[in-house]
């Protein structure tokens, strides 16, 4: 093409130019990086405007309140031994209310397309994947919120834990790798269906199933088989059995249900961060 | 990451572009073009919505991939050497591209920490771009807050914070008033007096491209179709012509019927910024 204005030098020219050398650094340095990154800015955003924060505690107060008070008098649904309904209810609350605040999560990152914010993201030295871990983990971080509220409202309402502080902070990990996991979902649909509008309405039609699938309100035992079919492999039901074991001191299969979270946050990171050149369209 | 000093023999061009070809399914946004940018020039983008800019600037910074052909940036292949690519260049997309719900300062600090600035230069160095865009004093106010004059020098601040050795900018000027253009334009203009880097940018106005590109390409359904100085075109066109002109006299009449390669789409993503922008 004659109109092409400077052609690119040809190639006699004597040696081949030499690249601009640029240090990157080792990918274990850079994800850690990343994830504390967007941990930051989400404790940020947080800071700036905590209505999200106080609205999100409505629900899991409610349910607590008024189902967990009305259940434990029934007395319809059978608990471990010196277990309270309450105290029972109170760890698939935690993670419910968490579950939905994850699964909307997939909303910031098709704001953040439609902004052109995920554009200039994905520009900077951030792999994908380092991407949507980072994201995945501010998920986490919000969620924690709802560790918090729930506890505050279990020593409220007297329900018996084991207050042990490890357990605590291994019930907060336990919340933000669901949480992590279920963002990560959230972006995966963000990543197919790349409208607000319908990434809210596949939202909503998955959560309930999610939790009504799930041992947050009843024991695996008294359900039937399909749904205990169902139930053993939506995370959910490991979240809640991990939470049970760190706040009640119920038996559970801590590892496997850690183990089980873990490899579903590495499977839905993979997922989503393999959805998002769609979204960067 | 300090611009390279300026031209080093045998040290790789900032941008090397051969036989570039994009295509979205039955679509070719980009046709097979090639051009190299030299060290430490503005060089100017032009052509109408759809004519295949953005779309080579995305391939530039590594956003999307080239159906075929090649482009290295200093060197570096944006297929194979995606991260060396982005640690290299800053980035100014045409759509706003600022976060609303945090403060300038925060802005600028999150992108100071995605180009791995060491820890010690960080503060210092998000600092000195704010105050080199002139945001030193609303720096703790959110951007929900900022007028869109504001909003652009900040997302030049952000694109500025690694001190990129080439700095890429995608209709910087779109949707803003004339006062705020000329502000744009006079602070890239300073710095790169300061700093010497190289710049990349597309626009349609052309009285801009004219007064600050050193050089530009024309564009026009995913070619080119001129390129050289603005002198030179101007002058081939006859002794009174504009750019205007120039711009008008390959790409003129086509205009009407254009919508060819996703016109709609560029024209929703400008005025979308406009509307950010108030």
């Amino acid at each position: 093409m004659s109109a092409a204005p400077a052609a690119p030098p040809s190639a006699s020219a004597s040696a081949a130019p030499r690249p601009v050398a640029v240090d990157v650094p080792p990918w274990w340095r850079l994800y850690p990086n990343r994830i504390v990154t967007f941990w930051l800015v989400e404790l940020r955003k947080i800071r700036h405007d905590r209505t999200e924060l106080y609205m999100r505690a409505v629900q899991p107060v409610l349910w607590l309140l008024i189902f967990g008070e009305t259940f434990s008098r029934i007395r319809a649904i059978p608990t471990p031994p010196g277990v309270s309904y309450l105290a029972y209810l109170s760890p698939g609350i935690m993670a419910q209310s968490a579950l939905f605040i994850a699964i909307f999560f997939g909303i910031q990152i098709i704001w953040e397309r439609d902004s052109g914010i995920l554009t200039k993201l994905m520009a900077t030295p951030t792999p994908r994947l380092a991407l949507i871990s980072g994201k995945a983990f501010a998920a986490g971080v919000r969620s924690v919120s709802q560790v918090v509220v729930i506890l505050a409202l279990s020593a409220v309402l007297q329900v018996r834990f084991d207050w042990n502080p490890l357990h605590l902070l291994g019930a907060a990990l336990v919340v933000v790798l669901g949480a992590a996991f279920f963002s990560c979902l959230s972006m995966t649909i963000a990543g197919i269906v790349l409208h607000r509008e319908r990434l809210m309405g596949v939202g909503q039609a998955i959560t309930m199933p999610l939790f009504f699938a799930s041992n947050a309100l009843y024991p695996v035992a008294v359900m039937p088989g399909w749904l205990r079919a169902l139930s053993s492999v939506n995370p959910m039901s490991y979240e809640v059995d991990a939470l049970r074991g760190m706040l009640l001191g119920t038996p559970t299969a801590l590892l496997l249900d850690v183990g089980v979270l873990a490899a579903a946050v590495v499977a839905g990171v993979a997922a989503a961060a393999s959805l998002l050149p769609r979204l960067a369209r | 990451m300090a611009a390279p000093p300026a031209d080093l023999p045998g040290v790789a061009l900032p941008l090397t572009v051969r036989d570039l070809r994009v295509c979205f399914g039955s679509v070719t946004a980009v046709d097979g073009i090639s051009f190299a940018i030299r060290r430490g020039e503005v060089f100017g983008l032009l052509g109408a919505n759809g004519a295949g800019k953005t779309t080579t600037i995305r391939v530039t910074t590594t956003l999307i991939r080239a159906s075929s052909g090649s482009v290295a940036v200093f060197g570096h292949d944006v297929r194979a050497d995606a991260l060396r690519v982005r640690h290299l260049i800053g980035y100014l997309p045409q759509a706003l591209s600022a976060d609303f719900q945090l403060s300038g300062y925060e802005n600028v600090w999150l992108f100071a920490r995605l180009f791995d600035l060491p820890r010690r230069e960080r503060e210092a160095r998000v600092r000195e771009v704010l105050r080199a865009m002139g945001l030193d004093d609303v720096r703790d106010r959110l951007v929900s807050t900022f007028s869109g004059g504001m909003v652009r020098r900040l997302e030049l601040a952000q694109a500025l914070v690694n001190r990129p050795a080439l700095l890429v900018l995608d209709e910087p000027t779109i949707g803003l008033d004339p006062l705020a253009r000329a502000d744009v334009w006079e602070r890239v203009r300073e710095l790169r007096e300061q700093t010497g880097m190289t710049v990349l940018v597309t626009t349609h106005y052309m009285e801009e491209a004219d007064t600050l590109c050193d050089r530009v390409a024309l564009m026009h359904r995913g070619r080119l179709v001129a390129g050289g100085t603005p002198g030179e075109l101007k002058a081939a066109l006859g002794p009174e012509a504009t750019l205007d002109d120039v711009f008008r006299h390959h790409v003129g009449k086509a205009i009407e019927d254009e919508d060819v390669t996703g016109g709609g789409r560029d024209v929703r993503r400008t005025r979308r910024a406009a509307q950010r922008l108030g």
